[in-house]
């Protein structure tokens, strides 16, 4: 049989930051199934169908099957990647099907070295492996095909799945050469390295708005979520979470109430050792709907533990008692010496920026099946992180991870939610509890007050201007819960300038902007009591969704200190020297495209309306799509705001799927949009107090504004679009609020008393 | 055991009069395509038509549907061809796609009885319907495709009735 090819090398990137979990992949990340013999994964291969690498097969019927690794959430990733493979191996695109990887760490991310989705890394990382995949497949099939047909591979041309030879007017089918069994070819990871790809002058696939593969499906019911698994014999379990986000215990829980209920098998206290949850119980009957009876029909007394008493204001105070102590948090720039030139600045500006507690709300509220068979645990969910969550299913269980096979399906959202695997341990220590699968589904209500939330954050900027208004100094604190400290692998975690041991750099992330300014410090300051309070989540956009609301709403007042137009003070200030040499050009770029289509500074605005800019490096330094956005808003004397159109100018270096990354980029400014003004969560007791859409209000159709976008796409490497758009519409909003009516607001979301009040002021 | 006609075919359920509609289509019927979001008909996931209404099946008890005609994302078309799931895919509107079956159900009810609606009344029609992916302005895109693609087949159709 065919060999596989045993690895995808690593991308030889210019991902610093990301580069050490390469070299770790083999050590302490690989936490997940391990290959055991007799289960192996649900894509493994037909004995007939060639696989030229892990990523793919073509069956005997010509269809090619990519597996993805990544999950796919509704950014089309698994079709992506598909399209990356089709393009070099010059497969028809009618012929590319879709599967989704299991845990096997053999469908690792080539870069990460795990299985993990996130940081609108996708297509950058996995871009020349799948480019490399395909072209290996081609050559394979070349060298197949030339050895059935008796001619020389060089007279050899492939497209569409036909491999043509010219000269001879034969040809045969991608089908035919499987069939023919001839198509033996593997490669070495050198071999593989050594390939020669196609240059994008050449591309015919690559920049095309394809049909995505997963649509059809969505439209007609049959597209499989992990909510919809269903297992023979299966049971379902309801949890009951305590009105403590986190630190409850569970005293005792009365379920003479609950066995009244049809179908009720039993209630099962969670005994976590994970630490994920606290003072969980789920109810297990015949049916979703009973369980939910039953989980209303428990008695449970909590302890509500050490967190019982705290609110956001309680969460707010401790962060700014923090900042204000000077050995608090860690470095994570330290240019220069602003607290130096503050003393021999003309113009020192210094002002304070919070953001709320958010939820991620995807509408498929999370859930997990759970079934044990024989020495094996098999989960069904869908999930962000299989790597880590394979372990957490693991924890939960009391095994070993290598025994954990997970089944991936389409997510219905995850926008950094399904990182998490807490959903996982109610459903295996129910199923291991009553000794059949087990599918646990979160209420809303659960969803909502067990979200692994964007943490509340309190950020100082303080800002020093020289007598020629140019900035020379600039210190900013962010303190904040750390999400990705929370999951306990020191490889996510950077090590601080200053020494002081690693912070969760995704905290600060944007902070390290492109900006010139020669002495600057950036403070990550961990809010342990929100920490501990509010267990925190990677929320779409992460660090630079709060941290450049601070340093775009800050540029701006530094502008408006120094009467400056605000988009003229950031081209200046994007010079381009040193560190900041090729990236502050491309965002200046991308800001200038953003001011011609929105038509900025071209024409007098009504009265109460005016524009905003603001511009980021989102996500990383290191993985930057340069975006920029001018909003345009509506402000009434009330202070009501109305954001009447939103321009978004993004510089995403290559273009796979046109149609697509509009479509990212325009989810991604609404989220923008809805975080900047519509969605506030709060603490009180201890407890998150929304609990469904009456009160925690994401974006409906009739607030949408008019969005415009503009993709660059000028040849360099592909980044990323899911994100970064989220994190440059808030500042923007803000700026035009300023511009419209001399109102600075500060915290998001922006509510219509606070602009009101600060028009007064 | 209650009876319920689901897209044309007649089934009995084994659940309580008071079982959400939702979860006897999901688990003893097995139609995953109607989804759950809220339990508190804030979502519009859950929206599947009774006797033409568009309503949101985890706030319809079984008990009240004994009898009346259920249609769910399954049965509005016989092969996934109805005019809005192929202007669904015309725009390629679904991102994570978890909405988009009550999207489509509520936007069905719409044209079944205002063939040619403005932006104004497809929006105020469809504010109930929550998209986390924010697809909404292709949702309003493939609604005015469909619409439009119904308007001109049945204005065809008239053209070829022999007279």
């Amino acid at each position: 049989m065919n060999e596989h090819v045993k690895n995808i090398s690593p991308a030889t990137t210019d991902l610093s930051r990301r580069s050490f979990l390469v070299g770790t992949a083999a050590s302490g990340l690989v936490l997940g199934y391990a290959g055991v013999p007799g289960i192996d994964s649900a894509s493994a291969a037909a004995p007939t169908n060639f696989e030229p690498s892990v990523w793919y097969a073509i069956s005997p019927d010509g269809l090619v099957t990519v597996t993805c690794g990544k999950a796919d959430m509704g950014q089309h990733i698994a079709s992506t990647m598909a399209q990356i493979v089709c393009e070099e191996l010059g497969a028809k695109w009618s012929d590319m099907r879709v599967a989704l990887a299991s845990n096997d760490p053999k469908f690792n991310d080539p870069v990460l070295g795990a299985q993990i989705t996130g940081g609108s890394w996708s297509t950058m990382m996995n871009f020349e492996a799948m480019s490399r995949a395909g072209a290996a497949g081609r050559m394979a099939m070349t060298e197949g095909a030339a050895a059935a047909m008796g001619v020389p591979a060089a007279e050899l041309v492939v497209r569409d799945s036909m491999i043509v030879h010219p000269k001879s007017k034969k040809q045969m089918s991608f089908a035919d050469i499987v069939k023919s069994g001839k198509a033996t070819k593997t490669f070495t990871p050198d071999e593989l390295k050594a390939i020669k790809l196609k240059t994008p002058d050449q591309y015919t696939m690559i920049g095309v708005s394809v049909p995505q593969l997963d649509i059809p499906s969505k439209t007609n019911g049959t597209a499989k979520y992990g909510i919809d698994v269903m297992l023979p014999g299966m049971a379902y379990g309801a949890v009951v979470t305590p009105p403590v986000r986190f630190g409850a215990t569970v005293k005792s829980v009365d379920d003479s109430a609950a066995k009244k209920v049809p179908g009720f098998i039993k209630a099962v206290t969670l005994d976590d050792k994970t630490g994920t949850t606290s003072g969980w119980v789920v109810a297990v009957a015949g049916t979703y709907a009973n369980a939910k009876k039953a989980a209303a029909a428990l008695k449970i007394a909590y302890d509500g533990g050490p967190n019982a008493k705290l609110s956001s204001q309680s969460l707010l105070d401790e962060a700014k008692r923090l900042q204000g102590l000077e050995d608090s948090g860690q470095f994570f720039v330290k240019d220069g010496d602003p607290n130096a030139a503050f003393g021999s600045a003309a113009k020192v500006v210094e002002a304070e920026y919070t953001t709320s507690i958010n939820i991620h709300a995807p509408l498929e509220p999370m859930n997990a099946t759970a079934e044990f068979k024989g020495d094996i645990l098999h989960i069904y969910s869908g999930n962000q992180f299989a790597t880590r969550s394979g372990a957490i299913a693991a924890g939960a269980a009391g095994i070993d991870p290598k025994f954990v096979v997970m089944h991936q399906h389409w997510l219905g959202g995850g926008f950094g939610r399904r990182l998490d695997a807490d959903m996982m341990i109610p459903a295996v220590q129910a199923a291991k509890a009553i000794g059949k699968p087990v599918k646990v589904i979160y209420t809303r209500e659960n969803d909502m007050t067990m979200d692994f939330s964007r943490p509340l954050t309190y950020q100082k900027v303080k800002a020093g201007v020289d007598g020629d208004g140019k900035l020379v100094a600039l210190s900013h604190d962010v303190v904040s819960a750390w999400p990705t400290a929370r999951w306990g692998i020191p490889d996510f975690l950077t090590p601080s300038v200053d020494k002081k041991g690693p912070l969760d750099s995704f905290t600060v992330n944007g902070a390290d902007f492109f900006y010139t300014v020669p002495n600057h410090y950036v403070r990550a300051i961990k809010n342990e009591l929100a920490h501990n309070a509010t267990p925190s989540g990677q929320l779409r956009s992460v660090a630079p969704g709060w941290t450049f609301w601070a340093v775009e709403s800050m540029i701006d007042e530094i502008a408006a200190a120094t009467g400056k137009d605000p988009a003229q003070f950031r081209i200046s200030l994007l010079d381009g020297a040193g560190k900041n040499d090729g990236g502050a050009q491309r965002l200046r770029n991308t800001l200038l495209a953003a001011m011609g289509l929105s038509g900025y500074g071209t024409r007098p605005l009504p009265k109460g309306e005016g524009m905003g800019v603001a511009c980021v490096s989102s996500q990383e330094r290191a993985t930057a799509s340069w975006t920029a956005c001018v909003a345009h808003v509506a402000v009434a004397p009330s202070g009501a705001v109305t954001v009447k159109k939103l321009t978004v100018a993004t510089d995403v270096g290559t273009q796979v799927h046109p149609d697509n990354i509009r479509a990212q980029v325009e989810g991604a400014a609404l989220w923008g949009l809805s975080l900047a003004m519509y969605e506030k969560a709060t603490l009180k007791d201890g407890g998150i107090e929304q609990t469904n859409f009456d009160s925690y209000t994401p974006l409906r159709m009739s607030q949408m504004p008019e969005v415009a976008i503009a993709v660059i796409a000028n040849g360099e490497k592909a980044t990323g679009v899911g994100e970064p758009a989220v994190t440059v519409v808030a500042p923007a909003i803000g700026n035009a609020i300023f511009n419209a009516s001399g109102a600075r607001v500060r915290a998001l979301p922006i509510t219509a008393e606070a602009v009101k009040a600060s028009m007064k002021a | 055991m209650p009876t319920l006609t689901i897209n044309g075919r007649s089934m009995s359920v084994d659940a309580a009069n008071d079982t959400p509609l939702l979860w006897a289509i999901r688990e003893q019927l097995q139609m995953t395509g109607t989804k759950f979001g809220c339990g508190a008909g804030l979502c519009g996931a859950c929206t599947v038509h009774v006797n033409g209404e568009a309503v949101r099946s985890c706030q319809t008890m079984v008990g009240d549907v004994a009898g009346k005609k259920i249609t769910t994302i399954e049965g509005l078309s016989a092969k996934g061809d109805h005019p809005l799931q192929k202007a669904w895919v015309a725009e390629q509107v679904p991102q994570c796609g978890y909405c988009q079956s009550g999207q489509i159900m509520q936007a069905a009810s719409l044209l079944s009885k205002n063939p040619n609606p403005t932006k104004e009344e497809v929006v105020a029609h469809m504010d109930g319907n929550l998209c986390r992916c924010m697809t909404y302005s292709r949702i309003q895109k493939a609604i005015m495709r469909a619409a439009s693609e119904m308007r001109t087949a049945s204005a065809s159709g008239n053209e070829r009735r022999p007279t």
